[in-house]
């Protein structure tokens, strides 16, 4: 397991320089730039900002200038368009909500998705798995940006239950919009995985043999069948995340939460380099993290697995 | 993307099949046929989905207007005007610039489905010889083929594939490409993993003996035993590309006008929900949905239906 | 409300409201009764690029910057200026050199008088390469003298043409007379700035713990992209007459999510999603506002020499333009009280008239007849045209609407092409595009900033059109006392040469709350001050 974990920050690293470089090319081979404007500057006064922002330098200087100021003080540079801000101050905001409703949205879909597939699995043809295939196929398929204002509709005008977007800190009414935006679909995702894989491995012959022996019903449940069962769920946990940060970029713009998808979104229609650097660093190193994770619960659950 | 999920469950999957394939052969497709066939609810989605790739097709014949046309008496008053009606020709109702719904549904699904199939088409391609390429090669270039997919596995994909469309303008081409791109990395790592034992196997190791050049193994040896994998796994694959296409779409980086999609014309009817035209969110919402389960289920079904191990 | 009319009731204020809170009580002019909770909540689509006044560069950047900080002249609800920190100023015979003469009650937040000092301090640190403002230029537009050459860095910024004769004395020298020159200071890039403050705490003096303002608001919390809180600042000079307590901006990117969450009550204050004014309109009568804006929406020809060959044929312009149904653009697809534009310039410009043009008089049957026998004329049958516009629903159905119109009446095929805003400049700007779209809003209330859009010289001239009668007349107007006939005469060269298509001049669609009083709707700048508004009770 050691090994696991060091073999992956080894690959971190040029995981992460990749990355960087891959987003510095791409960027800078956009159309326009970061002070391309609908008032087109007068060439001296953009030689003066751009000089000010050291984006007269030639791109590998620019690039290893950036690389070595992250490195050294883990300082990403100021924001191109929002000048009362850094990239620093913008992730310091945006990671937070990102991660909170990431998070929340994670664990719904997990803490629901994985009961009720496994209710639906052993109650098969009964009404609760009719009901849990049903709202798994609705839910899979209806986008988050057609739910998302749809809650806002319904909970926020008609009810008047709930806060129409923000963040307001985090206090918890702002959160459950949010939350239900982007959990819905994995949740769905979740609960048919773990209804299939649930009855696959109820029909296995093992699980025959233990019943034959006359142990109790929801022992063999919970004793024999759940944790071969969570494995093909363990390993769709990685994709959920993945999913959920670019979910994010919905949740923002539709809850102007202020998460860190919607800063990267902008960042690129922007051209803001250093906020669309950052951000786009920052969302690779949590991916390497969480798969990371992911991979290391799947080796708890499944003794065999060796690294 | 729900895609890469399916890569540690496919590997067991693909095991399987490959080795079916070899032992039975020929016979392998005629069994899964027809248990395919007896999956009911997979093949109601074959005929469902068949159902509406004819009306893309198709459903242009019958339109009374054409996808860009404007209806100049509606303009202005689609809420009260535009609702769908026999009598007026636009059986769908009208978009909120009084253009003919059904005909931009006719055109919209076309597009969707192509972007679902050449996106798959385009994944499995570039995944499949990737893949094979690796695994045949083994020793330092796999190593260093498979650490680049590790290291791609961690990029935050959909950024860059909105960084792509940004920088190469939209297109539907870029779109089709970069939504491809996007999903390879899970083909490339299972057809390796098969490619790698079937290299050991007799026919191969006899292909190989009689001097027979490895491009030319890899594509009449390997590939051809990794065809039904590669085709559960596309038509998985076909639901993520048609989603994905739909965020776009709701970017703003989607398909041009007149073009339109069903992601477009969803996320058009979103926009106006709440002001007494729900049919333009309803219509499209509903095509959308109907294909997303016959995909599901289709994909569910090929796969039941090849896998040996139900048998 | 204007502030001689503040000054007269002053004393009443005062002795009315036991305290800086006018709330809860009835106002001091028009006696209405005044809420308890004195709180506006506005929504604005994008966080705001800055609120240091010489840096800012966007509208919902220069509305915080408007309450934060006062600049020499303000505006009252009809844009005429008013006195702000500026009590009056006099001009030289050739109108080169400007002294203003500024009050001296008006105060910094921290206690400090605000002196011509801090102007001079602000307009250096604007004109300042190494600020690196993105509004540098704004120093050439008022004409300051040596802007240029401090702007190169050939000149040290003291050299500016500006200085302080003594605290409440401001002498701005110019290069060449200008006779608007005091519509310009309202301006948000030439508002004061603290020299102390921004010393003391460089990049970050405009955080709310280290801001100092000379506004009458200040800023209290900013949560960047979700947002931004000013509150009263007890310090402002005319603080007794200020009626609302606390302005809160929020971040809101979907025009539909804001509309629900106005009607839920969340805002006072929302735009109208294009095309739903006339629904909004009949089922919330109070709510609904429309009012002109000081701007003009356009296509514009690629007139460069490697432009498309066909566009070079002016009959072609003509006929395309002629082909444009601006009534149905206007009634039917925006539906938002815009207006139908034939010239350039806004009708709501101050001290200008729309001129007659030939085409604006005719009918559209007579205009579309004429299209296609100007068509005909020019031999462009089958004419290809792509026509390039920036992402935006409004832009989309625009574009959408005129391609119809020059495909069903005139034959001709049209491409669309959609681009994302910053890709969309670029092209635009490059000249790699044949049609494109343009909108053009007026940095100050006169027609010259419309219409040098059109000199040859012009950096904002993206269809690089070019005629010398045009350069001469708007170079005589500059300086000019009625610079009237000048105007008429380039709109109807405008009109008749067809370098750009007017399509329709814009209009301001909110929804307000009723209970939101004297949102300047006259003012065609929107340039609103949140020290003039107040809620009445409910």
């Amino acid at each position: 397991m050691l090994n696991l974990i060091l073999r992956r920050f080894a690959i971190a690293i040029p995981t992460l320089l990749t990355l960087t470089i891959i987003t510095y090319l791409l960027m800078h081979s956009a159309p326009g730039g970061p002070f391309t404007s609908e008032r087109p500057l007068p060439p001296q006064v953009l030689a003066n900002i751009e000089a000010k922002y050291g984006i007269d330098q030639p791109l590998y200087k620019q690039m290893w200038n950036y690389i070595v100021g992250v490195v050294t003080q883990f300082d990403f540079g100021p924001s191109f368009k929002y000048k009362d801000q850094t990239v620093n101050e913008i992730i310091a905001r945006g990671l937070p909500v990102t991660l909170t409703y990431g998070v929340l949205s994670f664990l719904a879909a997990v803490l629901v998705g994985i009961p009720l597939g496994i209710f639906a699995a052993i109650r098969q043809n009964t009404a609760v798995d009719y009901f849990a295939n049903a709202f798994a196929i609705v839910a899979q398929v209806l986008p988050n940006f057609v739910l998302g204002p749809l809650l806002i509709l319904f909970f926020t005008l008609w009810l008047g239950w709930l806060p129409g977007g923000g963040w307001n800190g985090g206090y918890w009414p702002h959160l459950i919009m949010p939350v239900i935006a982007l959990s819905t679909s994995y949740m769905a995702s979740v609960t048919r995985i773990m209804r299939s894989s649930m009855l696959e491995v109820l029909r296995s012959n093992y699980i025959r043999t233990a019943r034959a022996k006359g142990i109790p019903e929801h022992i063999v449940i919970i004793r024999h069948a759940l944790r071969p069962a969570m494995l093909p769920v363990i390993s769709y946990l990685g994709p959920v995340f993945v999913g959920m940060i670019t979910g994010s970029f919905i949740v923002d713009s539709v809850f102007s939460t202020g998460g860190l998808g919607y800063y990267f979104v902008n960042a690129a229609f922007n051209r803001d380099y250093a906020v669309m650097l950052g951000v786009t660093l920052l969302l690779g190193a949590l991916t390497i993290f969480f798969n990371l994770l992911v991979d290391l619960l799947y080796g708890v659950i499944d003794p065999q697995i060796r690294y | 993307m729900r895609s890469m999920s399916k890569s540690k469950e496919m590997q067991e999957f693909a095991e399987n099949v490959v080795d079916a394939a070899e032992v039975q052969g020929r016979s392998l497709w005629t069994d899964a046929r027809a248990r395919f066939k007896k999956n009911r609810a997979a093949m109601i989605s074959v005929y469902v989905l068949l159902a509406v790739a004819l009306f893309a097709i198709f459903g242009g014949y019958f339109a009374q207007w054409s996808n860009e046309e404007i209806d100049w008496s509606i303009l202005g008053n689609v809420p009260t005007k535009g609702m769908p009606s026999i009598e007026n020709g636009h059986y769908f109702g009208v978009d909120d610039l009084g253009r003919d719904l059904y005909a931009r549904v006719v055109q919209g699904s076309g597009i969707s489905l192509m972007v679902g199939l050449i996106g798959a088409i385009v994944a499995v391609v570039f995944g499949t010889f990737y893949g094979a390429v690796s695994g045949y090669a083994g020793g330092r270039v796999d190593g260093i083929m498979m650490r680049i997919v590790d290291i791609l596995y961690s990029v935050p994909f959909f950024f860059i594939l909105v960084l792509l469309l940004v920088v190469f303008g939209r297109s539907i081409l870029m779109i089709f490409v970069g939504i491809g791109l996007v999903s390879w990395l899970g083909v490339a790592r299972v057809v390796r993993g098969q490619t790698l034992s079937l290299k050991n196997r007799e026919f191969v190791q006899a292909a190989r003996a009689t001097g027979v050049p490895s491009h030319i193994i890899i594509f009449r040896h390997i590939v051809p035993n990794l065809f039904g994998v590669i085709i559960v796994y596309g038509s998985l694959l076909v639901p993520d590309m048609i989603l994905a296409e739909s965020f776009i779409s709701f970017l703003g980086l989607g398909v041009q006008e007149p073009q339109t999609s069903w992601g477009a014309l969803i996320s058009e009817g979103t926009k106006t929900m709440q002001y007494g035209t729900l049919w333009q969110l309803l219509i499209p919402l509903f095509f959308f949905t109907v294909v997303m389960f016959s995909l599901f289920y289709i994909g569910d079904g090929l796969r039941d239906a090849l896998d040996p191990k139900d048998r | 409300m204007n502030p001689t009319m503040k000054a007269a009731l002053f004393a009443s204020a005062v002795a009315f409201a036991s305290g800086p809170l006018l709330a809860a009580g009835t106002h001091p002019v028009t006696g209405e009764a005044l809420a308890d909770e004195q709180v506006f909540t506005y929504r604005v689509l994008d966080e705001h690029t800055s609120v240091d006044p010489q840096l800012v560069e966007d509208v919902s950047g220069s509305e915080i910057v408007r309450d934060l900080f006062e600049g020499l002249y303000n505006q009252d609800a009809q844009g005429n200026l008013v006195p702000g920190v500026a009590l009056s100023h006099t001009t030289n015979d050739d109108k080169t050199v400007y002294t203003f003469t500024l009050r001296d009650n008006a105060k910094w937040s921290d206690g400090k008088a605000v002196t011509a000092g801090d102007f001079v301090y602000a307009w250096r640190r604007l004109a300042d390469p190494n600020t690196a403002s993105a509004y540098q230029w704004y120093m050439e537009v008022m004409g300051i003298k040596n802007a240029g050459p401090v702007m190169a860095g050939e000149m040290d910024p003291s050299e500016l043409g500006v200085k302080a004769i003594d605290d409440t004395t401001l002498e701005v020298t110019l290069e060449n007379s200008l006779p608007y020159f005091a519509l310009t200071t309202t301006h948000t890039s030439t508002f004061p700035s603290p020299s102390w403050a921004v010393e003391a705490h460089g990049a970050d003096w405009i955080k709310p713990e280290n801001i100092v303002v000379n506004g009458a608001y200040t800023l209290t919390e900013h949560v960047p992209n979700e947002r931004l809180v000013r509150e009263r600042n007890p310090m402002y000079w005319d603080n007794a007459d200020t009626i609302l307590e606390k302005v809160v901006a929020l971040v809101i990117n979907d025009d539909s999510v804001a509309l629900t969450r106005y009607m839920a009550g969340e805002l006072d204050r929302t735009e109208i999603p294009s095309g739903q004014y006339p629904q909004l309109k009949e089922s919330h009568p109070d709510e609904t506002v429309v009012f002109p804006r000081l701007c003009s929406y356009y296509y514009m020809f690629n007139l460069r020499d490697d432009g498309p060959e066909a566009l070079k044929d002016k009959r072609v312009r003509q006929a395309l333009s002629y082909a444009i149904d601006r009534d149905i653009i206007v009634d039917n697809v925006l539906q938002g009280g815009q207006t139908a534009a034939y010239t350039f310039t806004p009708g709501a410009t101050a001290n200008f008239t729309v001129p007659a043009v030939d085409y604006s008089t005719m009918s559209q049957a007579d205009r579309d007849a004429k299209a296609m026998e100007l068509m005909a004329e020019a031999g462009a049958d089958n004419l290809d045209v792509t026509l390039v516009y920036n992402t935006s629903e409004g832009h989309k159905k625009i574009a959408i609407a005129v391609s119809q119109m020059w495909k069903q009446k005139l034959g001709v095929n049209v491409t669309l092409e959609n681009q994302e805003w910053k890709t969309f400049l670029d092209t635009r700007g490059q000249g790699t595009y044949e049609v494109a779209r343009g909108g053009w809003c007026g940095d100050y209330n006169e027609a010259s900033t419309f219409l040098d859009l059109v000199q040859s010289g012009s950096g904002y001239n993206d269809s690089k059109y070019a005629s010398e009668q045009v350069d001469a007349l708007l170079a005589a107007a500059k300086t000019s006392d009625n610079p009237q006939p000048n105007y008429t005469r380039v709109e109807e060269i405008i009109a008749d040469d067809m370098p750009i298509i007017p399509i329709y001049h814009y209009a301001g669609n909110y929804m307000i709350k009723p209970d939101l009083k004297e949102w300047p709707i006259q003012n065609v700048e929107q340039n609103w001050y949140s020290k003039d508004l107040y809620k009445v009770a409910k």
